[in-house]
C-alpha cells in the first residue's frame, strides 16, 4: 500500500518540471535552443548529470509503500482484502534497494574502510580470555563512509539525506517564486494601491526576525506532523496520503520568509523595465497588459530569478542544518545532513575525533551545491540570446 | 611653431576578446601644440575614444593592452611608466572630461568636495587655499554665485551646470591637455555652445591643448583648429579644419561631410555609405575602407594605404593620392559610378489634416503626504494644438524636458492626457473606448530613439513584428502573417532571412530598421517618430531618413517627428513646432521658421546649432 507525503508531491512536480523540460527540449520549440546551449556547455552537462543524480535519490526516497503484514494466525490467507493490516514502516524505494546498507549495522561508531570498531571493548576470547582491544566489525569492508553511533551506514545515511536537502532547497524556492513573480510583477508593473499594499507586506514579513517566526511557525504546526519513522493509521488520510508532513511546513516558513527578497528584486526589475520602449511598443499595438507581462516583463527577469534560486538553494540546505540543531528542523529519524552536522558537534569534541560524519554531510552538500551553481549560471546565460551563441 | 604638447606615435591598442584580437587603435600619430584645438572624428566603433583612453593610459588591463607605440608628453613617453608616475600624471598633466555628466559626478558629495579632492590629489595646499582655489575654478567657469554651488549636491544641478563643474575639476590643476570625450552630446544644443565657448576661452586663457572627441562634424568646424578623421582603427585624413571642410579628399570623409542634413539637401535623398564599420577583430588586408567606398579600385582590398602628406599638413590615406599605386595597377574601378542624388518626390496623396491636437493638456499631479494628496502638477503639456497633414512630416523641436516627447505619446494614447481633443478620422480619439480604439490602434504607431532598448532581447525578429499583426490584424492566418512580415522588412531595406534573429545580431542602424517595420506592419496611416535617428551615427543617420521619408512617398504616411537635432528637422521636416515648457511659442513652415524665426526662444535655438 503506497503511501504518499506532502513532500513527496513537491518531489513528483520537480521532477515533472525535469521530464518537461526535455519534452520541450525535444520538439522544435524555445526550450530546444536552450537545450542545445546547455550541451555544448561541458561543465555544464556535469553538472546536470550530477543534480540528476541527487533528483534520482531523492524520486527513490520518495516512492514508498508499507508492506502487508500477514498475521501467523491467518495462515497468509489474508491478502489484499479490508481486514489486511500494514506495517507502521513505510519503507522506500531506496530503502529496499540499498537494503544491506540499512540491515547491516554495527555495534557502533567504525571508522572509514575499518575492519574493527573505533572504541575499544573487552572481548571474550573462544579460550575464555579477556582482552581490550578493538572488536572486529560484522560487516568488514561494507561501511565506505564508516558508521555512526548506533552501529549504522554512513553513506546511506547521507544518500537519505538527499531528499530532504532536494526538497528544501528547491521545494521552498519552488513555492517562493511564483509568489515572489506574482507579488512584484504587480506591484512594479501596475503600482498605485496594489504596489502600496504589497511592499507593506513584504516590509513587515521582512522586519520580523526570521527565525523567530520559523520557530513560531513549526511550533504552532509543525509539531503534529510526520517526522520520519513509524506511520499511525491517524495521519494516513484515505488510506495513503499523509498531509501532515513536517518537512512540508518547514519548506512553506522558509518559502514564506525567503521571498521577499527576491519580491523586491523583481519589482524594481519591474518598475525598469516598464518603461523600455519594446514595453512601450507593444502598449501602441494595443497589447494588454496580461499580454506585455508575460512576453516582455517577465521573461527579461529570467535572470533575478535564477540567480536568487542558486543563492537560495544553498542558503535553504544550510539553513535546514541550523533548524536541525535548534530542534525545529526536520525530525531526528528523517535522514538529514542537518542531523549529521548536528551529531558531529558532539563527535568532534572527542578525542579522538569522529570526523567522517561531518566530512560525508559535507561532501554531499558540497557535491549539490556547487553543480546547482554553475548549472544555474549556465542555464541563465542559455535563456539570454544575447550570450547563447558564445 | 612649438613643440607639441603631445605627440602620439604609431599607437596600437588592441583587446582581446572571444573573436579574437580587437585591434581598435591600430598604428594612430598625432601631435597637438600647446594650445592648440585638435578633433578626432568618425562613427562609432572607430577607436576615437580608445585612442583617449590611450593617451591618458586608462585602458582596461582586464582585456585591453598598449601593443605598440609612444605617448610622448612634453617628450617623454608615458606607455612605459609604472601605474604609481601614471596617476600622477592623470588629472594634473592630462585630464578628461566625460559625456554624461549625470554619472561622472558622484551623488553623495558636494561639488566643492570634489573639486577639491582633484586640487589635493596632485598639489600640496592648505585646506583653506584648496577651497579658495575651488571658489575661483567655479568662477572661472562661470558660476555666479560660486559660494552656493559650493555646497550644492550634483543632482541638485542641471546637465549643463554639472558639464561646467566637471570642466571645473578637470582644469583645476592646470593641465597640459584636456581631453574631451563627447563632452556636449548629452547636452541641449542652447548649452552645447556655451561649453565648448567656455572650453575654448578658459584653454586660451590657460594654454591648455584640447583634445576633442566628437562624431558631430558640425561642432568640430566651429571649435577645432586641426581635424582627423578615424575610420576603423586607422587615421584616414587629417588637415587643418577649413581646409577639411573646404576640400575634404578622402572618400569616407566626402561621404561623412554630404551625409549630414541640412537645409540645402531639402528635398534630395541624403547620401549614404552602403554597409557598417567592420568589426576590429576582422580588418581587411588593404584599406578599411574598402567594399564601402563609392571610389574603390582593383588592389585597394589587398594593399594598405599609408598616411602621406597630400599638400602642406593634409595627409591623407587612400590610394586615390597615391601616384606610385595609380601607375602600378589597372585603375579600373570595381564599384559602381558616382553616386548620384535624385530629388524625391514629395507624397502623391497630400491634402487636409489626419490629426489634429486641440488644447492638448498633460499633467502630472505631485501627490504630498500621508495622504498622497494632490499638491500641484508638473504641466508636461499644456495647451497645445498641432495640426499634422496629410503625406507630410511636422517636427516638434525642443530642449530636453521641453514635453515634445509627453506630447508626442500623449495624441497616439500611449500616455492618458488630460484634457483636449486629438481629432482623427474625424473622431476625437481620446474619447473612444476600448474596442474603438483597437480599430484606430493600428492607423497610428510610433518608431523610438533607443535602437538597443526598443526591441526586446528575448524573441526574434519575427515574433517582435508578430506582435502587432497578432493583435491587430487577426485576420490573417499564420501564412499570411509571415508574409507580411517579410515584406515589411524588405520594406526597411532588411531580407526576410533574417526574421529569425535575435536584436543583438543586428547593428544599431539595422535594429532601428527593425523597430520602423515593426510599426510599419500594421498599415499605420501616422507615425510619431519619436527622436528616432537621434541615437544613431551620421552615415546610418542618413540611412534612416532616406527609407523615412521614401517610405513616406510610398505610403503616403505623415509623420510626427520629435527631435532636438535642428539640421534634421530642416532637412526632413515640412512644417515645425518649437515647443518651451510644455507650449508651443512658434510654428509654421520650416523655411519660414528657419529663415525668419520671430519667438526669442527660436532665435536663441537656432543660433546655437553649429554649422559646417
Amino acid at each position: 500500500m503506497p503511501v504518499i507525503l506532502a513532500t513527496d508531491i513537491m518531489v513528483f512536480l520537480i521532477i515533472g518540471l525535469v521530464v518537461y523540460f526535455f519534452i520541450g527540449a525535444r520538439s522544435d520549440g524555445p526550450l530546444r535552443a536552450v537545450w542545445l546551449s546547455l550541451k555544448k556547455n561541458r561543465l555544464a552537462a556535469i553538472s546536470f548529470a550530477v543534480l540528476l543524480v541527487y533528483a534520482g535519490l531523492a524520486l527513490m526516497d520518495s516512492i514508498r509503500w508499507r508492506d502487508i503484514v500477514v498475521s501467523p494466525a491467518s495462515n497468509g490467507a489474508v491478502v489484499g482484502s479490508k481486514f489486511a493490516s500494514y506495517n507502521a514502516e513505510a519503507l522506500s524505494l531506496l530503502d529496499r534497494v540499498f537494503i544491506n546498507m540499512r540491515t547491516e549495522t554495527e555495534k557502533t561508531y567504525s571508522a572509514p574502510f575499518d575492519d574493527k570498531l573505533f572504541a575499544k571493548e573487552t572481548i571474550e576470547l573462544p579460550d575464555g580470555k579477556r582482552v581490550r582491544d578493538y572488536p572486529p566489525l560484522k560487516y568488514k569492508g561494507r561501511h565506505w563512509l564508516g558508521t555512526d553511533k548506533v552501529g549504522g551506514d554512513v553513506f546511506f545515511a547521507a544518500l537519505k539525506g538527499a531528499r530532504t536537502a532536494v526538497i528544501i532547497g528547491t521545494g521552498a524556492t519552488v513555492v517562493i517564486i511564483p509568489f515572489a513573480i506574482l507579488f512584484g510583477v504587480i506591484a512594479g508593473y501596475y503600482g498605485g494601491v496594489a504596489d502600496d499594499i504589497i511592499q507593506y507586506l513584504y516590509t513587515t514579513l521582512a522586519s520580523i526576525p526570521g527565525v523567530l517566526l520559523i520557530v513560531a511557525f513549526m511550533l504552532l504546526f509543525g509539531t503534529e506532523g510526520y517526522q520520519g519513522g513509524l506511520i499511525s493509521e491517524g495521519m494516513v488520510w484515505a488510506k495513503v496520503f499523509v498531509p501532515n508532513d513536517r518537512l512540508f511546513w518547514l519548506c512553506l516558513i522558509l518559502g514564506i520568509t525567503s521571498w521577499t527578497d527576491l519580491c523586491r528584486l523583481i519589482r524594481a526589475e519591474t518598475l525598469k523595465l516598464r518603461e523600455m520602449e519594446y514595453v512601450q511598443a507593444a502598449k501602441a499595438f494595443g497589447a494588454g497588459r496580461l499580454k506585455i507581462i508575460y512576453r516582455h516583463i517577465v521573461p527579461n527577469l529570467a535572470h533575478l530569478v535564477l540567480i536568487t534560486f542558486v543563492l537560495q538553494f544553498s542558503s535553504l540546505v544550510l539553513a535546514e542544518a541550523i533548524l536541525s540543531y535548534i530542534g525545529i528542523g526536520v525530525g531526528p529519524r528523517m535522514g538529514s545532513w542537518g542531523n549529521m552536522i548536528n551529531t558531529a558537534r558532539l563527535e568532534l569534541s572527542r578525542e579522538p575525533v569522529v570526523w567522517w560524519n561531518l566530512l560525508a554531510a559535507f561532501a554531499f552538500m558540497f557535491g549539490l551545491v556547487l553543480p546547482a551553481n554553475i548549472f544555474a549560471d549556465a542555464v541563465r546565460d542559455a535563456l539570454d540570446p544575447r550570450l547563447r551563441n558564445r | 611653431m612649438t613643440a607639441p604638447v603631445i605627440e602620439v606615435r604609431n599607437l596600437k591598442t588592441y583587446f582581446k576578446t572571444s573573436g579574437g584580437i580587437a585591434k581598435a587603435v591600430d598604428g594612430v600619430s598625432f601631435s597637438i601644440p600647446k594650445g592648440g584645438t585638435f578633433a578626432l572624428v568618425g562613427e562609432s566603433g572607430c577607436g576615437k575614444s580608445v585612442t583617449a583612453l590611450s593617451v591618458i593610459q586608462l585602458i582596461d588591463s582586464a582585456s585591453g593592452y598598449i601593443a605598440g607605440g609612444e605617448v610622448l608628453l612634453n617628450g617623454s613617453d608615458i606607455t612605459k611608466l609604472g601605474e604609481k608616475e601614471k596617476r600622477k600624471i592623470r588629472g594634473n598633466k592630462i585630464s578628461m572630461i566625460f559625456q554624461e555628466p549625470m554619472t561622472s559626478l558622484n551623488p553623495v558629495f558636494t561639488v566643492g568636495n570634489q573639486i577639491e579632492e582633484a586640487i589635493c590629489l596632485h598639489q600640496r595646499k592648505t585646506a583653506k587655499d584648496a577651497r579658495a582655489l575651488a571658489l575661483d575654478m567655479l568662477k572661472k567657469v562661470r558660476f555666479a554665485n560660486p559660494e552656493e554651488i559650493y555646497d550644492e549636491y550634483p543632482h541638485r544641478l542641471s546637465g549643463g551646470m554639472r558639464q561646467r563643474v566637471m570642466i571645473a575639476i578637470a582644469l583645476s590643476c592646470k593641465p597640459d591637455l584636456l581631453i574631451a570625450d563627447e563632452p556636449t552630446t548629452a547636452l541641449d544644443v542652447t548649452i552645447q555652445d556655451e561649453i565648448l565657448k567656455l572650453i575654448k576661452e578658459l584653454k586660451d586663457t590657460m594654454g591648455t591643448a584640447v583634445l576633442l572627441i566628437t562624431h558631430n562634424l558640425a561642432l568640430v568646424a566651429n571649435n577645432a583648429d586641426t581635424v582627423c578623421v578615424m575610420y576603423a582603427g586607422k587615421i584616414v585624413e587629417s588637415a587643418p579644419t577649413a581646409e577639411l571642410f573646404k576640400k575634404p579628399l578622402h572618400p569616407y570623409t566626402q561621404k561623412l561631410l554630404s551625409s549630414v542634413p541640412a537645409i540645402s539637401m531639402r528635398g534630395k535623398l541624403l547620401d549614404t555609405i552602403p554597409g557598417t564599420v567592420p568589426s576590429a577583430t576582422a580588418y581587411a588586408d588593404g584599406c578599411r575602407f574598402s567594399g564601402r567606398c563609392h571610389r574603390e579600385m582593383q588592389g585597394c582590398k589587398t594593399i594598405e594605404p599609408v598616411l602621406v602628406e597630400n599638400e602642406e599638413r593634409h595627409f591623407i590615406a587612400c590610394h586615390l593620392f597615391d601616384a606610385v599605386f595609380l601607375a602600378g595597377v589597372n585603375s579600373t574601378h570595381v564599384t559602381r559610378a558616382e553616386a548620384y542624388l535624385p530629388h524625391i518626390k514629395n507624397a502623391l496623396v497630400k491634402g487636409g489634416a489626419i490629426v489634429e491636437a486641440r488644447g492638448l493638456k498633460t499633467w502630472y499631479p505631485i501627490r504630498k503626504g500621508l495622504l498622497k494628496r494632490v499638491k500641484g502638477y508638473v504641466k508636461a503639456v499644456d495647451g497645445i494644438d498641432l495640426t499634422i497633414k496629410k503625406g507630410e512630416t511636422l517636427a516638434l523641436v525642443g530642449e530636453s524636458g521641453s514635453g515634445k516627447t509627453t506630447a508626442g505619446k500623449s495624441i497616439i494614447r500611449l500616455i492618458s492626457a488630460t484634457s483636449g481633443e486629438v481629432v482623427f478620422q474625424g473622431r476625437d480619439i481620446l474619447k473612444l473606448g476600448g474596442k474603438e480604439m483597437q480599430g484606430v490602434k493600428p492607423l497610428m504607431q510610433i518608431i523610438f530613439q533607443d535602437p538597443y532598448s526598443s526591441l526586446n532581447p528575448r524573441l526574434t525578429v519575427k515574433e517582435i513584428i508578430e506582435e502587432g499583426l497578432i493583435i491587430l490584424k487577426p485576420g490573417l492566418d499564420r501564412k499570411r502573417r509571415l508574409k507580411k512580415i517579410g515584406a515589411s522588412l524588405e520594406q526597411v531595406g532588411l531580407s526576410a532571412d533574417m526574421m529569425s534573429r535575435y536584436p543583438h545580431e543586428f547593428s544599431g542602424g539595422q535594429r532601428q530598421r527593425v523597430g520602423i517595420a515593426r510599426a510599419l506592419a500594421v498599415d499605420p496611416e501616422f507615425i510619431v517618430c519619436d527622436e528616432a535617428v537621434s541615437a544613431l551615427d551620421v552615415s546610418v543617420q542618413a540611412q534612416i531618413l532616406n527609407l523615412l521619408k521614401e517610405i513616406q512617398r510610398e505610403a503616403g504616411l505623415s509623420y510626427l517627428f520629435i527631435t532636438h537635432d535642428l539640421g534634421v528637422v530642416e532637412y526632413i521636416a515640412d512644417e515645425v513646432a518649437v515647443m518651451y515648457n510644455g507650449k508651443i511659442v512658434e510654428s509654421g513652415p520650416t523655411e519660414e521658421i528657419f529663415l525668419r524665426p520671430r519667438h526669442e526662444y527660436t532665435q536663441k535655438l537656432l543660433s546655437a546649432v553649429p554649422r559646417l
